[in-house]
Order: C-alpha cells, then structure tokens, then sequence
C-alpha cells in the first residue's frame, strides 16, 4: 500500500516525452501552470486534459500509472470541492437547511478549482514520471545557475534534491519492511480511530526516522572520502544537450499556452 | 500438520514483477528445526513471510493449523501469534524509551494483563540472556548491536509463539554472539520443543541446529532432506553456488586424497576426532 505513491518515482521509457531536455520539461511545465492560472472556462479545461492525454500517450507510460499518483491528493480535492460548495455564496440558491446553504456559484467554484488541482497535479507528475530525478535536479541547476551571483547555492540545492528524491524509494522500502516487523509482533495500522491509528504510528515512524538519520550519516561520510566539497567546479558524467525536438516542443507549447490564455 | 503449502506462487507487483516463488508444495510439521537455504534473491524471505499472512501469495494456498491463512483476513492477528518472525536486523525495529517497554509491545498488542506482560519480560530477557534489572530501564538505542539484537528478538519471544521463524539472525554478529544465538536457539528446539525455522547463509550454523533443511533456488525448493543427505550432495550444493560447512569441506578434500574418513560430519570436534582415527588406522 505504501508503494501506490509515485510522485518522484521515474518510471523508464523510450519515449519522445522522455528524451526531452530536462531544463526544457520544467520550462514547459512552469508555462502551463502559468497558463493553467489564467483559464476561467471549463472549455478551457477540456484543451487542457485532451493536451495532456496525448502526452501520456506519447510517454508511453500507462494511464493508471499516472492516474494512481492522484490517489494521495484525493483527500485534499474533496476538502476543497466541500469548502466552495458550503462557503461560496452567490448565484441561484439550490439547496437550504437553517443557516447552510447551497449556491450554485460555490458548486461552480468548487468543481472549478477541483479539476484545476487534478490538472496541475497530474502534469507535475508527469513531469517526475519521465524525467529522472538526476536529469530534473541537473535541469534545475542549470536554471538556477545565474542566480549563483547572488549568493543562491544552486549546486548545493540540486545535490540535496537528488538526494532526497533518491532516497524516497529507499524510505518506502524500509517503511514496508518495518511495518510488516511490527505486524508480525501484533501490531494493528488499519482499524481504530483516527487517534488510534496516529498512535499506531509510532512504531513506525520511530524507527525510520533513525534509519534515516544512520544513513544521512553513513551518506555524508561516503561522499566526504570521496571527496566531495560542494559544486564548485565539478564535472558531470551526463552533460545536459539541447536537440532540435526541445524548441519544437518549447514552441508548441508557447503556443499552445498563449492560445488557451486568450481564449 | 502445522504449516502446510500447496502450489503456492507469488509475483511482486511492480515494475519488474518478480516472481518470486514457483509452485511450490511444503509440509512443516511440529517440532521440526528448519534450515533455509538459498543464495540472494533465491525467494527464502518472500518464504517465510507467508507462514503468517505478511504476504498473500499471488495463487495457491497456505495453512496454519489446519487454517487456510490466504483468504480468511480477520484471522491474520490470531495466526502472527502462533508463527512469529524475526526480520533480518530486526534491532532496526527498536522504537520504545525503554527495553522493558519495547519487548511488552509483542504481548500489549495481545492484550494481556500487566503482571503477565511483565512476568513474560522478565522471561524473555532471562532467555535471550539479558538481565531484567540490569537491562529494563535501559534505552535499547545506548545498548551495543548485539545486545540490540538480543532485545529485538526478546521482544519476538515474548509472544510465546508456536512457530518461530528467522530470517538471518545472525548477519553482523561476532563470534560470541552467534554461539550465543545458536544456544538459544538450541534452547528453544530442545527444551521448549518450539518449531523453528532458521534462514542462514552460514552452512556451519544450519548443519548444527537444523533436523531438516530445505534449499532454494529461483523461487523453487530443490533439495529438502535431512542435512546428512543434502550436504553429502557437494556437486549439487556448488553448483546453485552454496558452499557445505568448512569442515565438511575439509573432509571431502580428505576423501578426495585418499584418506578413508566419513564425510558426513559437521563439528569441528567430531570431525577432528574422525581425522585422527583416519590416520592411526593407515
């Protein structure tokens, strides 16, 4: 159950999606989320998601995969859908008991901003989906990178994603592999209360967080005998190569955002 | 019949979809000792995690007590009870402020009362050699690893189950600390006449405790015999690239040379003695 997560999880494919320039991917997914801010139509919506599907496709990255990696923000979307639909007033009254009422201007807004999360959400996986995290923390750096005059430790903000984002498989793993001994000592994550099951917790998180910890520590003293000093002046193994396709695909998009904007 | 496995297959869903076991058909009786061995990836641990329902098996069935664990899932609390697990670095488990507090976790889960809680700690830790009021207070994060170990599989103990599954208990140990895990274990077997089952890299550790021994290889078990018999097969055993115990290995190199010496001893005393009769007799 633990591994249904799979925001930071690249999942490898030989695909066009995938061989994009990982500064271009963020590019790209920083446009459209402009972009996706500045829709006020349900059209515009629709675009959007027809958009997106034919990028999955062209990921060749199956549609439950990605659709799975909504699963943990089901909670939060139906926070907000419940938010706007009892507390945004306006418009025709459909439904009222004592003082709660129903507007039809808060079900608009509610079912508005729910499909923008869902959007938003799934083109940002879709961007950890088909960019492995090197290559993303590689293209994050690069953009960053004029902001090292300023003081901005780019490198060092680049290696610490990398690192977090390696170590999230890692985690979970261990997260399974620690739940599953404390099952067997008689220990119950799935009935009880909500207090309860926060509680049941505890055997858990206890020791993963000092898993976590020793191995930050064996981590940092791996990297020291390899002489790690911070970014200053290294090289990488991959050097990041703008192709053709990439300003192909930057300039659809361009478009594609600019049109959605103004319609 | 205690545990029993019939055509059980698993395949992990995920990326890979690993299959992990093939069909495999398994009778554990009461009162066996078990030696698992394999080579990594070779599907012990998947094994022994589905003697007690942490892993539903993709097909086939498993039985507990004559109590098919793989469909009936209310009944997975009552069956961890009867088959308990020690994880491999199972002091990595470790969560309370105190020993006492970390081993009674086992026994509040099966919501016993506080004097027996407490009357089986004090149990436990006399078992495993820990001294209850030396230990008890004593946050197990400041013990050594060793001493570590011993509270984590305290804490297995203390649900007094019938079957007591391990998954390389003694990876990491030094020297005294696997004879003192051995001892236990022999303890347990013996005196306790508790079913054990022992996952193991070292040959040496397996020869001496287990009364049965099971090798696996690619998810399928391909030898289960009386350890006599399972180490007497060499050429088997090198090539699924396991090794026999050391001194049975010397034995064999023995033979090998001409000596006449009985090849199916795995103590160091019993083989020496074996040696020296050897060569007085040539």
């Amino acid at each position: 159950m633990l591994k249904d997560i799979t925001i930071g999880q690249y999942i490898a494919r030989d695909s066009i999606v995938h061989a994009l320039d990982a500064r271009i991917k963020i590019i790209i997914t920083t446009i459209l989320i402009i972009a996706l801010f500045t829709i006020d139509t349900f059209s515009g919506f629709g675009f959007f998601s027809a958009f997106i599907l034919v990028v999955i496709l062209l990921s060749k990255i199956s549609l439950k995969k990605v659709l799975k990696g909504l699963k943990p923000i089901l909670i939060l979307v139906l926070f907000t859908l419940v938010i706007h639909v009892f507390l945004t007033k306006g418009g025709e009254v459909l439904w009222a008991w004592k003082f709660i009422s129903i507007e039809s201007e808060g079900v608009y807004t509610g079912f508005f901003m729910v499909s923008r999360i869902f959007i938003l959400i799934l083109f940002t996986s879709l961007l950890t989906l088909t960019t492995s995290p090197l290559q993303l923390t590689d293209g994050i750096e690069y953009i960053l990178s004029p902001l090292k005059r300023f003081g901005v430790p780019a490198s060092e903000l680049s290696m610490m994603m990398t690192i977090a984002l390696r170590f999230i498989p890692t985690l979970l793993e261990e997260a399974d592999k620690i739940m599953k001994a404390q099952q067997a000592r008689g220990a119950d994550f799935e009935s009880g209360n909500l207090i309860q099951r926060a509680k049941s917790l505890i055997p858990l998180l206890v020791p993963l967080f000092i898993s976590a910890f020793r191995r930050a520590d064996d981590l940092a003293l791996a990297m020291e005998s390899r002489c790690y000093r911070g970014g200053e002046g290294r090289t990488r193994l991959h050097e990041l190569e703008f192709k053709y396709y990439d300003f192909i695909a930057l300039i659809i998009i361009i478009i594609l955002a600019v049109a959605v904007s103004f319609y | 019949m205690l545990i029993e496995l019939n055509n059980v297959s698993h395949i992990y869903q995920d990326e890979n979809n690993v299959k992990a076991l093939k069909d495999i058909n398994l009778e554990i009786s009461k009162g066996e000792f078990i030696g698992i061995v394999g080579h990594t990836g070779s599907g012990k641990s998947t094994l022994v995690q589905l003697f007690n329902g942490l892993i539903i098996p993709s097909s086939g069935t498993v039985k507990v007590n004559g109590k098919n664990i793989t469909n009936e899932k209310s009944n997975l609390k009552e069956t961890r009870r009867h088959v308990a697990l020690v994880f491999q670095y199972p002091e990595h488990q470790l969560f309370e402020e105190t020993v006492f507090q970390d081993i009674a976790f086992g026994p509040k889960n099966l919501g016993l009362k506080k004097g027996e809680i407490e009357k089986r700690v004090k149990e436990v830790m006399d078992l495993v050699g820990l001294g209850y009021e030396e230990f008890k207070d004593r946050s197990p994060f400041n013990l050594s690893g060793g001493q570590q170990r011993k509270v984590a599989i305290a804490g297995v103990l203390a649900l007094k189950p019938d079957v007591l599954v391990l998954d390389e208990p003694s990876a990491g140990l030094d020297p005294q600390g696997r004879k003192q895990l051995a001892e236990l274990l022999k303890y347990l077997y013996q005196e306790l006449e508790m079913t054990v089952i022992l996952i193991s890299h070292r040959m040496e550790e397996i020869a001496e405790l287990a009364s049965r021994v099971i090798v696996m290889h690619q998810g399928e078990i391909v030898i289960d015999d009386t350890p006599v018999k399972v180490f007497s097969q060499e050429q088997e055993l090198h090539k699924l690239s396991l090794d026999l115990p050391q001194i049975t290995e010397i034995l064999h190199r023995l033979e090998e040379k001409g000596l006449k010496v009985n090849t199916n001893l795995f103590s160091i005393s019993e083989a020496s003695a074996e040696i020296i009769k050897a060569l007085r007799s040539k």
